[in-house]
């Protein structure tokens, strides 16, 4: 007796063969469509805004003329932008995963404010802006600042800060904590020498790819009123400014169609700064990141 | 080894936030440099310093663009900047007294009137332009060259049936209207709504946007649209499109200027914060700069300048205000 039917495995070979293929297909189409689009973009935007990409660009105010149009107050704006964002998420965002992951009992409370913080990563970006202009701008008076924009993104970015914080310090296995323990060290000296060296990493990274993330947002910008017609750099957290994604948007909204190269340069840019910020954070997992 | 890493670790974040301080030094420094300048040369010149605030209409945006960019050169150290959330927008915190100036292409409403006396702000309104709303077709519509008023409410209003363009004219072809019209949140959805409409619904099977060059893009693309902006935008995109003639006359400097062109010509408008002017030197220098140049400014960014008595008389109104 034999133990394979040759020939039903036969008949089922071919119907087998061609599923494999089939779904192979499907799947590299998907890849396809995905890299296509994004090759399109890229190209479009490119050989729109290069002719405008020049170093005056770079250092020249907006202007009414798309030749003399520059991105320095958006680019320096942006960049003010991170200065009180980057500090204010990481301490808020980082300290609230420590709380949530060492020190938090599990109770119902908690797993309560667990599950909102992961809501909270879902809420709309204009409803934060709401936020922003009711409590920064108006009730506290900040205008509309660098501070106030910035703590406004703060809070918009702090959900995701969160999330990817506790994951990478869940990631740390409890075998350290205990081997810590067990030496006599203390819950903050285990926390410190032991639970964030290893959680660094992963919370860095998920800071970064967050920072990136309120680069590129406009809609909490917009609701708070940031202004677009400016020809001065910030001079301090309080003072007026505008970003990149500001800008970008009003240019393309220009009538005249130089405006709009000159809008796909400005993107060049934003792609650039965003692509820089996302190989920080490729390069420090890759280069830091440990596997237990 | 891990030790090493670390080290590798906090030298790079390190360097970056030197890098980045570094970076903001030189542009302090720079900036406190020109400070510096600016302040040396004020005994001589009278030079001034100060923060202009302002926001409001997108159809005023392109004047007070121009406005801004040329003052920047003449007074460096006012920090003018002005934001673009449409007129309800800019009123709206205008209202809150977060603004010196509002920039409006319409009249200010009774509502924020109220509003702002409810405040305690008192306000004057300064004409800057006219600009006439443009009725537009594709450049294929071979009938509709001429519309009358009548007929221009007939189409943008909503009644409930499916329009065509020979429910407008029998003798037009009897296929479906496309409508292209600003978002209700712009002054130039309001006007259109006030004069051509009396205050009746759009019709809702228009497409809203509150980027006119969605508008312009939705016109050119089909045969049967209509669509309407401001002149500006016609002026710009006018191989293109085609301008409908409203009772036999078509937008253009002359007819928007001597009031033919009515009713779809109107006035923009800048709203300023009389206590602002009062008390700031730089708000009352960057108005009275403003109104000295906005004719000529008008007319570059494509809107149609006052008579120079016109904009003398609102000189008068900012020095009354001091």
């Amino acid at each position: 007796m034999r133990y394979i039917e040759e020939t039903s495995v036969m008949q089922n070979m071919n119907k087998r063969l061609f599923r494999n293929k089939l779904w192979k297909a499907l799947f590299l189409g998907a890849v396809t469509i995905a890299l296509a689009s994004l090759v399109i973009l890229l190209y479009r935007i490119v050989t729109q805004g290069a002719d405008y990409l020049t170093w005056d660009f770079m250092t020249n105010f907006a202007s009414r003329f798309p030749e003399q149009a520059g991105i320095k107050a958006a680019l320096v704006g942006s960049l003010w932008l991170m200065l009180v964002v980057a500090p204010v998420s990481m301490t808020l965002g980082i300290g609230t995963a420590i709380y949530l992951e060492e020190y938090a009992k599990k109770n119902k409370l908690n797993d309560f404010i667990r599950m909102n913080i992961s809501n909270l990563a879902g809420v709309p970006s204009i409803v934060f802006g709401l936020l922003g202009l009711t409590i920064f701008v108006r009730m506290l008076d900040l205008g509309k600042s660098v501070l106030a924009a910035g703590l406004t993104m703060s809070l918009l970015i702090l959900p995701v800060i969160i999330v990817a914080s506790q994951e990478a310090i869940r990631a740390v296995p409890k075998e350290q904590r205990e081997a810590s323990f067990g030496m006599g060290a203390t819950k903050w000296q285990t926390i410190v020498r032991v639970v964030l060296p290893a959680a660094i990493p992963g919370i860095l990274t998920g800071s970064i790819l967050a920072l990136s993330r309120a680069i590129g947002e406009t809609a909490p910008l917009v609701v708070i009123g940031i202004p677009v017609i400016l020809q001065f750099l910030p001079d301090g957290l309080l003072s007026s400014f505008t970003v990149l994604p500001m800008q970008i948007f009003d240019w393309a909204k220009r009538p005249q169609e130089e405006f709009l190269f000159v809008a796909s340069a400005g993107i060049i840019v934003l792609m650039v700064l965003l692509i820089i910020m996302n190989s920080i954070a490729i390069f420090i997992r890759n280069k830091f990141q440990q596997r237990y | 080894m891990k030790q090493v890493k670390y080290g590798t670790l906090a030298a790079t974040l390190t360097a970056a936030l030197f890098l980045a301080a570094c970076g903001d030094d030189t542009e302090n420094t720079d900036a406190n440099a020109t400070n510096d300048a600016g302040e040396e040369t004020a005994e001589t010149e009278a030079t001034l310093a100060g923060e202009v605030l302002g926001d409001g209409s997108s159809t005023v945006a392109p004047i007070t663009e121009g406005l801004v960019e040329e003052y920047s050169a003449a007074q460096p150290d006012v920090r003018v900047s002005v934001g673009i959330s449409g007129t309800g927008g800019g009123f709206e915190k205008f209202i809150n007294g977060e603004t010196d100036f509002s920039n409006a292409s319409r009249e200010i409403k009774d509502e924020e009137v109220q509003k702002l006396n409810e405040a305690g702000i008192a306000y004057t309104e300064l004409e800057l332009a006219y600009d006439g709303l443009s009725i537009v077709v594709n450049p294929e519509n071979t009938w509709a060259q001429n519309l009358t008023l009548d007929q221009l409410k007939k189409i943008w209003i909503e009644d409930g049936t499916v329009k065509k363009w020979s429910d407008i004219d029998p003798s037009w072809p009897a296929e479906e209207i496309v409508f292209y019209s600003p978002g209700s949140d712009s002054g130039t959805y309001d006007y259109f709504d006030e004069v051509v409409l009396e205050g009746a619904d759009l019709v809702k099977a228009a497409t809203l946007s509150e980027d006119d060059n969605v508008l312009v893009q939705g016109v050119r693309g089909d045969k049967n649209a209509i669509g309407f902006f401001g002149y500006a935008y016609y002026l710009a995109n006018k191989e293109t499109l085609k301008a409908v003639s409203i009772d036999g006359v078509l937008p253009s400097g002359e007819t928007i200027a001597s009031g033919e062109y009515t009713p779809l010509s109107r006035s923009l408008y800048v709203y300023v914060n009389n206590e602002s002017v009062k008390s700031e030197e730089a708000v009352y220098d960057f108005m009275k700069y403003t109104l000295e140049n906005a004719g000529e400014m008008s007319e570059l960014v494509g809107y149609v300048p006052l008579n120079d008595d016109e904009y003398e008389a609102g000189l008068q109104l900012l020095e009354g205000l001091r």
